[in-house]
C-alpha cells in the first residue's frame, strides 16, 4: 500500500503525540523525576501568568500588522511584477530572493542592519531623510515589535510568488470584455482580479497566520525576548519553559492553548470565507 | 462604446503616450524596490570584507578599504565549520532522499489507488498541514528521548521518511494532470502497481520532484529549532548551530558574522538560482486551488 508510510508517520508523528501532550498537560514533569498528575493544575497557572498574556499580546500584535501588510504588499508586487516589460524575469528573481534564505544567517544579518549606531538602516534614514534621533530598533521596548515586522516584509516575496500564479490563472478575455464595457483600471481590480483570486488571498492568509504564531528562530536569534519581553512571542515562551526550565507539563498546556487558538482562528477563516472567496465552478 | 471599441483596435497617439508613462512608472516603482530589497545583501557583503575599524564607523563606509579577503579564512576556522558543513550535508542528503521517496509514493497512492476510506485520509492529510508543528514538539521530543534518540541525527532524519504533508498534496496534483491512458497501456502489458510507479510515474513527475527536493533542501539546511532541540554535543551541530553559537562567542566581531553567514546562506542562493525556473513553474503548474 502506498500511502502507509504516511499513516505510520501521522500516527507517530502527529496523532501519537497530540494525545500523549493531552496527557502531559494534566501533569507536572520536569523529565528527571517521575510524572506527576497535577490534573487542571496548569491550565490554572496559566489563566494567572503575566508572561502568559504578554507573550500572546506580543505574538497577536505581530500578527495583525505582519500579516495584513505583508499580503497587501506581495499582491502590489504581484500585480507589477504581471506585466509584461523588458527584464520582468531579473526583477521577479530579485524580488523573491530575501524569501529563499532565511534562519540564523538572516537573524544576523537583521540584527546587523537595527544596530543604532552603526546599523545601515540608521545610517540611511540620517543620511537620506535627515532623521537625527532614529529609533532604536531592536533594543527599544517601543520599536523591537515593528522591527521584527519590517523585517519579515523584506520576505514578502513568497507571497508574490503565489499570487503571481494565482494571477496567471485569470483568463485575459475577462479584462478584455470588461475594457469593453468601460471598466477602469480600478474597476477591473475591484470586480475581476480580487474575486478571481479570492481562493490564492484565502490561502496566503491562512499560511501566513499559522506562520506568524510560529515565529521562533528571530526572536531567539535576535532578540532573546527582550528587551522587557516586548518580542516574547508565544512560540520562544513554550520553548523557554519546555527546554530552559524543563516544565514539560506546563509547555504542553501552552502548546494545547496555541492549537485551540490556531485552530478556532482557522475556523472562523473558513466560516467567513464562504462571503468573500469565489470558487470557479462552484454556485 | 462603438467608438471605445475602435480605440481598442487602433491605439491613439494619447493611449501609446499613457501606456509608454505606466511603463516607465512600473520600472522606476520596481528598480527602487529591488534597491531595497537589495541593500541588506550588499551590506552584508561590505561588512565581510572591511577591517574592524572600518565596520564600528560614523559616517558608514559603503565600500571597504581594503578589502580584507582573509576575514573568511578567519571566520570560518574559529569554529569547525568544516564538520558543522558536513553534518548538515548528511542530515539534509537523508532528509531528500526519505521526503521525495516516501511522499511521492504517498501521493502516487492517494492519486491514484482505489481503496476504502482513501478521501477521508486525504482530508486528514490536509488537516494536518494546518496543524502547528510547535504542538507536537514536546511530545516528538520526549518519544525520541525514551528511544534513546536525543544528540544523534535520528530525530531530524527519520521523521522524513514518512512523508510530508505538504509536498504529498503537491504531488498529489501533479500526479492527478498525468494521463490514465498511458497506466492503462502498462498495466495490459503485465505492469504491476510498484513498475508504474517507478518506471512511469517517476520518470513523469521530476519537475515536480524538483520542486520538492528544492523546497527540502532550503528548509532543512536553514532548520534551527530542530538540531537546537535534539543536538548536544558540538561536535555533531549544524551550520545553523553553529552560526548562532559564533554569535554567543563573537557576537559584536560584525566583520566575522557577517561573512559566516554569507557561506551558510550562499549554498541556498546558488540552488535557487540553478533551480530557479522550477521554483516558479513548479508553485504555478501544481497551483494551489486544490
Amino acid at each position: 500500500m502506498f500511502i502507509s508510510p504516511w499513516i505510520i508517520g501521522f500516527l507517530i508523528f502527529a496523532l501519537g503525540p497530540m494525545l500523549y501532550s493531552i496527557g502531559l498537560s494534566f501533569c507536572k514533569w520536569d523529565i528527571f523525576t517521575p510524572a506527576e498528575f497535577v490534573g487542571l493544575a496548569n491550565y490554572k497557572k496559566l489563566a494567572a501568568d503575566p508572561l502568559f498574556v504578554k507573550s500572546i499580546g506580543n505574538t497577536l500584535f505581530y500578527t495583525a500588522f505582519a500579516v495584513p501588510l505583508g499580503i497587501t504588499g506581495a499582491l502590489g508586487l504581484s500585480m507589477l511584477l504581471n506585466q509584461k516589460i523588458r527584464g520582468i524575469t531579473i526583477y521577479r528573481t530579485i524580488y523573491y530572493l530575501p524569501a529563499v534564505v532565511s534562519g540564523v544567517a538572516v537573524a544576523l544579518l537583521w540584527r546587523w542592519i537595527f544596530n543604532y549606531e552603526y546599523g545601515v538602516l540608521n545610517a540611511i534614514l540620517g543620511d537620506v531623510f535627515g532623521i537625527v534621533n532614529p529609533p532604536e530598533w531592536l533594543g527599544s521596548e517601543l520599536w523591537s515589535k515593528p522591527s521584527l515586522i519590517l523585517m519579515s516584509l523584506w520576505g514578502i516575496g513568497g507571497g508574490m510568488i503565489i499570487f503571481l500564479a494565482g494571477l496567471q490563472g485569470i483568463p485575459e478575455q475577462l479584462y478584455e470584455a470588461a475594457e469593453i464595457d468601460g471598466a477602469n483600471v480600478l474597476e477591473r481590480f475591484r470586480h475581476i482580479t480580487i474575486p478571481m483570486l479570492s481562493p490564492v488571498i484565502f490561502f496566503n492568509l491562512i499560511m501566513g497566520i499559522i506562520g506568524s504564531f510560529q515565529v521562533f528562530v528571530q526572536v531567539y536569534i535576535m532578540t532573546s525576548g527582550g528587551p522587557s519581553n516586548s518580542t516574547l512571542f508565544y512560540v520562544l515562551y513554550l520553548f523557554n519553559n519546555g527546554f530552559q526550565f524543563f516544565k514539560m507539563g506546563y509547555a504542553s498546556a501552552l502548546a494545547w492553548v496555541l492549537f485551540v487558538i490556531v485552530l478556532a482562528v482557522t475556523v472562523v477563516q473558513f466560516k467567513l470565507a464562504g462571503r468573500w472567496v469565489y470558487y470557479e465552478g462552484v454556485k | 462604446m462603438a467608438v471605445k471599441h475602435l480605440d481598442r483596435v487602433r491605439p491613439g497617439r494619447a493611449k501609446r503616450i499613457r501606456r509608454g508613462l505606466v511603463a516607465g512608472i512600473t520600472h522606476l516603482t520596481l528598480v527602487a524596490g529591488a534597491g531595497i530589497m537589495l541593500i541588506p545583501f550588499f551590506w552584508m557583503v561590505s561588512t565581510s570584507l572591511k577591517v574592524p575599524n572600518q565596520v564600528l564607523i560614523q559616517p558608514i563606509k559603503w565600500i571597504p578599504d581594503p578589502i580584507v579577503w582573509s576575514n573568511y579564512a578567519k571566520a570560518l576556522t574559529v569554529l569547525p565549520f568544516g564538520l558543522y558543513l558536513k553534518n548538515t550535508v548528511v542530515i539534509t542528503g537523508l532528509v531528500m532522499v526519505g521526503t521525495i521517496l516516501s511522499s511521492a509514493a504517498c501521493a502516487y497512492g492517494f492519486a491514484r489507488l482505489r481503496a476504502p476510506g482513501r478521501d477521508v485520509l486525504f482530508i486528514v492529510l490536509l488537516s494536518t498541514m494546518m496543524l502547528p508543528g510547535i504542538v507536537t514538539m514536546i511530545p516528538t521530543f520526549l518519544i525520541f528521548r525514551s528511544l534513546g534518540w536525543i544528540d544523534t541525527i535520528k530525530p531530524l532524519t527519520v521523521p522524513a521518511f514518512f512523508g510530508t504533508a505538504f509536498f504529498i498534496f503537491l504531488l498529489r496534483q501533479f500526479f492527478l494532470t498525468i494521463p490514465v491512458e498511458l497506466e492503462d497501456a502498462a498495466r495490459i502489458d503485465g505492469a504491476t502497481p510498484v513498475d508504474i510507479f517507478t518506471r512511469i510515474m517517476l520518470p513523469l513527475a521530476k519537475p515536480a520532484l524538483a520542486t520538492v527536493a528544492i523546497f527540502t533542501f532550503m528548509g532543512t539546511w536553514n532548520d534551527f529549532m530542530g538540531p537546537l532541540i535534539y543536538l548536544n554535543s558540538e561536535d555533531k551541530f549544524t551550520l545553523s548551530l553553529g552560526l548562532a553559537s559564533f554569535q554567543g562567542l563573537y557576537g559584536t566581531d560584525w566583520h566575522y558574522m557577517m561573512a559566516a553567514s554569507l557561506v551558510v546562506m550562499s549554498p541556498i542562493v546558488v540552488l535557487f538560482f540553478i533551480g530557479q525556473r522550477y521554483f516558479v513553474r513548479g508553485i504555478i503548474t501544481t497551483g494551489i486551488k486544490g
